[in-house]
């Protein structure tokens, strides 16, 4: 007698815990019923997001840089069921290799982005890289797991906290994905994951007051409407790439933050 | 003079310590009677015209271009001309030496400009002398060090200009902000449609003959004055590639939402209510000059001023017994006069506002104190102000006032500071002090803002970025940084 597996319910991440839409509704894709999320989700998730971003900011630049490197082990260690839910087996590795390239970076930016200003005067002045807070990313549609690797980790190595919503036709490797960031010591609420219908979430996020900065990425069309929406608390726009890995990714979701103390006896 | 010379005895001490009048001369100053727009090199009649006058005395100064939809779009097709014949196929060398030539003459001609700036905005002499000129010359040539070396501050990127950038300034540093936008903006390669504010074209317009001078090429920077509409002309402008605007966080929000899908590169510089962060254990004198230097500092009308005062309460009556005695040692008055400290509120717009959130505090229930000091009669004036038992949701302690007005809040733990300093949506500045390093650092590093002096206050260099967090802006101006806004990537 073949035995019957045991199928998956695919739910949001949202504070590092994986609930149901408050809504209770769903919708059908890939084949599964997948959460369809709210208003109210988003609040929450941005709300878990709020809260986990201070403490994430505030681990060494090392031990971040640990924790991202340690998320790419975890997806290695799945290799096989990404590549279902994906273009396959070549999507996962460019993945995988995307999220240990951005690792790296967490201990060097400071020295690439800021730096030390020899102004005209008896004082000490330098600069450093800040994370902007808690970011909105609009996943793209395709491809569905190397789209949103793409767009996640700029914002996260930088020490950002981000509420992003998943490819609405592609939502399950977003969803696997939330597993093995679940497993890799990222703190609960650094990353959270909205499936649903981004014309209902995007512009939530984007007129959300508590958001700082809005990734476009996948906005199609909708852009100049988020845009707007956006502009009510001055977030941050970013029209972010569907494949393309740079430090100035990361740095569109970074504030520089400069200091002056006098030179005396 | 007369107690000193009494007859038959040693000189007495004088009963009034009092300073006789130290005029700065204004005969380095020749006003024209009426200012065209500058555009494409020359100077274009305007169709609508209004008066500048002096906010001091209210003398009428000069009359002055409204630049219209028609001027506006004049001044960007002169820029588009400019950017195309050759300005942004010039060698960053050749285009560096247009700048030095600009700071240099910036230079030579420090004290005509300072003298201009003070009567058209209000600023006392010694700070448009000591501050804006000195600070405006070097931005000029900093930037003109950047102009040939732009590989360098972006290896890998292929840094090229973005095109025309549509720039649109404030009153309070009217020729600080134009070489905060103009040198870095000429420095990647892009020509210049700027908009000096309503109240202050005199200096930007007197720029135009430094321009001559130095032997730009016409159209390179267009020089369009008016108000509101012309700054909205030029926001809208299909041919613009880049605004940058300094201004209020309404503005700046209006600009945003316009530009909105529009694909075109911003930076904005907005409001500010910077918290000043005073620990029991700093060096208090030096605190009380830093605090007098926050929110005093060109009558308050700064961005990033120290109007929030947060007081530990260990420190808290002397500290603020000391900053009242101290007030009265402010000279306020006539901004030409060499001794002056605190000058004349730039407009009459501008000093109903502070007066009508002055008053919102005293109904609130904040206890406000002002100097005895005697006001001039004519022009737009307002006394250093010090409001105490001010809560954490009054008006005054929210809403940035933009002038001599200070809010006195207290806190306990520096948790506590921390947490009031950031209860603001904005985030442009903010000022600690205490002797004890590592707390400066911790503050430092908790602080939401772009700038953070310790120990200091309003400092400003053209090598250091300028910028705020959260509804304060986005985007830096001064340093390597600056010089993003003013380039696009070829990566």
């Amino acid at each position: 007698m073949t035995r019957l597996p045991i199928k998956k319910t695919y739910k949001l991440f949202v504070g590092g815990a994986f609930p149901r839409s408050e809504s209770g509704r769903t919708y059908e894709a890939e084949g599964q019923n997948v959460a369809r999320a709210s208003r109210k989700d988003v609040r929450d998730a941005v709300r878990a997001a709020r809260a986990a971003q201070p403490g994430w900011a505030g681990a060494t630049a090392y031990n971040r840089g640990q924790v991202l490197y340690r998320l790419a082990e975890m997806v290695e260690a799945r290799i096989p069921e990404f590549a279902e839910l994906c273009s396959g087996r070549d999507e996962v590795e460019r993945s995988i290799d995307r999220v240990v390239w951005y690792a790296g970076w967490a201990d060097k930016l400071p020295q690439v982005l800021g730096g030390a200003n020899p102004v005209a005067g008896p004082y000490f002045n330098f600069t450093i890289p800040e994370p902007t807070g808690v970011v909105a990313v609009l996943a793209p549609d395709e491809p569905p797991l190397l789209g949103l690797v793409t767009r996640l980790l700029p914002p996260l190595v930088g020490g950002n906290a981000v509420v992003a919503v998943a490819s609405e036709q592609r939502p399950l490797a977003a969803i696997e994905l939330a597993e093995a960031i679940a497993t890799s010591d990222l703190p609960g609420g650094v990353v959270n994951l909205l499936t649903g219908f981004r014309s209902e979430l995007a512009p939530v996020l984007a007129s959300h007051m508590d958001v700082n900065a809005l990734d476009l990425g996948a906005a199609n069309g909708a852009a100049a409407e988020l845009e707007q929406l956006a502009a009510e608390n001055v977030k941050r726009i970013v029209h972010g790439g569907v494949d393309v890995q740079s430090p100035w990714e990361i740095a569109s979701f970074l504030e520089l933050k400069t200091v002056w103390h006098p030179i005396g006896q | 003079m007369a107690e000193l010379d009494r007859p038959g005895g040693s000189p007495a001490v004088p009963s009034d310590w009092t300073y006789a009048p130290a005029p700065e001369s204004r005969d380095v100053v020749h006003l024209r009677d009426r200012y065209g727009l500058f555009i494409g090199g020359e100077w274009l009649e305007p169709s609508e015209t209004y008066e500048t006058i002096s906010p001091a005395t209210e003398e009428p100064l000069a009359v002055i271009g409204q630049a219209s939809v028609a001027d506006v779009d004049r001044a960007v097709v002169a820029a588009r001309t400019a950017f195309a014949d050759g300005w942004s196929s010039l060698p960053g060398s050749e285009r560096a030496k247009y700048l030095f030539r600009i700071a240099r003459i910036l230079q030579e001609r420090a004290r005509e400009f300072a003298v201009l700036e003070s009567l058209n905005g209000g600023k006392p002499i010694k700070e448009s002398r000591d501050v804006d000129l000195p600070l405006a010359a070097a931005h000029f040539f900093y930037y003109a060090g950047w102009a040939d070396k732009l590989e360098y501050a972006f290896p890998n990127r292929r840094p090229r200009p973005v095109g025309v950038a549509g720039q649109i300034i404030p009153w309070n540093f009217p020729l600080l902000m134009l070489a905060w936008k103009i040198a870095p903006a000429l420095a990647c390669g892009n020509t210049v449609v700027l908009k000096p504010a309503e109240t202050t074209p005199l200096t930007a317009l007197l720029f135009c003959d430094v321009l001559r001078q130095a032997e730009l090429p016409a159209g390179v920077v267009n020089i369009v004055t008016g108000d509101g509409r012309t700054g909205a002309a030029l926001v809208e402008h299909d041919g613009v590639d880049k605004i940058a605007f300094t201004g209020s966080t309404d503005v700046g929000k209006a600009i945003q939402r316009r530009l909105a899908g529009s694909g075109k590169k911003l930076t904005l510089e907005l409001g500010g209510k910077a918290a000043n962060i005073v620990f029991d254990d700093c060096a208090l004198d030096q605190a009380v000059e830093g605090i007098v230097n926050g929110i005093y500092f060109n009558q308050g009308h700064v961005c990033c001023a120290g109007s929030r005062l947060l007081a530990q309460e260990s420190i808290y009556e002397p500290l603020v017994e000391k900053l009242k005695r101290r007030l009265e040692t402010l000279r306020v008055g006539d901004p030409l006069d060499k001794n002056t400290d605190v000058g004349a509120i730039n407009s009459a717009m501008q000093l109903e506002k502070i007066r009508e959130l002055v008053e919102s505090g005293r109904e609130e229930g904040a206890e406000i104190y002002q100097p005895p000091c005697r006001l001039p009669e004519k022009g737009y004036w307002f006394a250093p102000t010090v409001f105490t038992n001010v809560a954490q949701s009054y008006r005054i302690a929210q809403e940035e006032i933009f002038g001599p007005v200070l809010s006195v809040l207290t806190f306990r733990t520096p948790e506590e500071a921390i947490e009031k300093a950031n209860n603001s949506p904005y985030g442009l500045s903010a000022g600690v002090w205490t002797e004890k390093g590592s707390r400066i650092l911790w503050m430092a590093q908790r602080l939401r803002a772009g700038v953070v002096w310790a120990n200091t206050f309003n400092r400003f260099d053209p090598s250091s970025p300028f910028g705020g967090y959260k509804e304060s802006g986005f985007g830096r101006e001064g340093g390597l940084h600056g010089l993003e806004p003013y380039l696009r990537f070829d990566e």
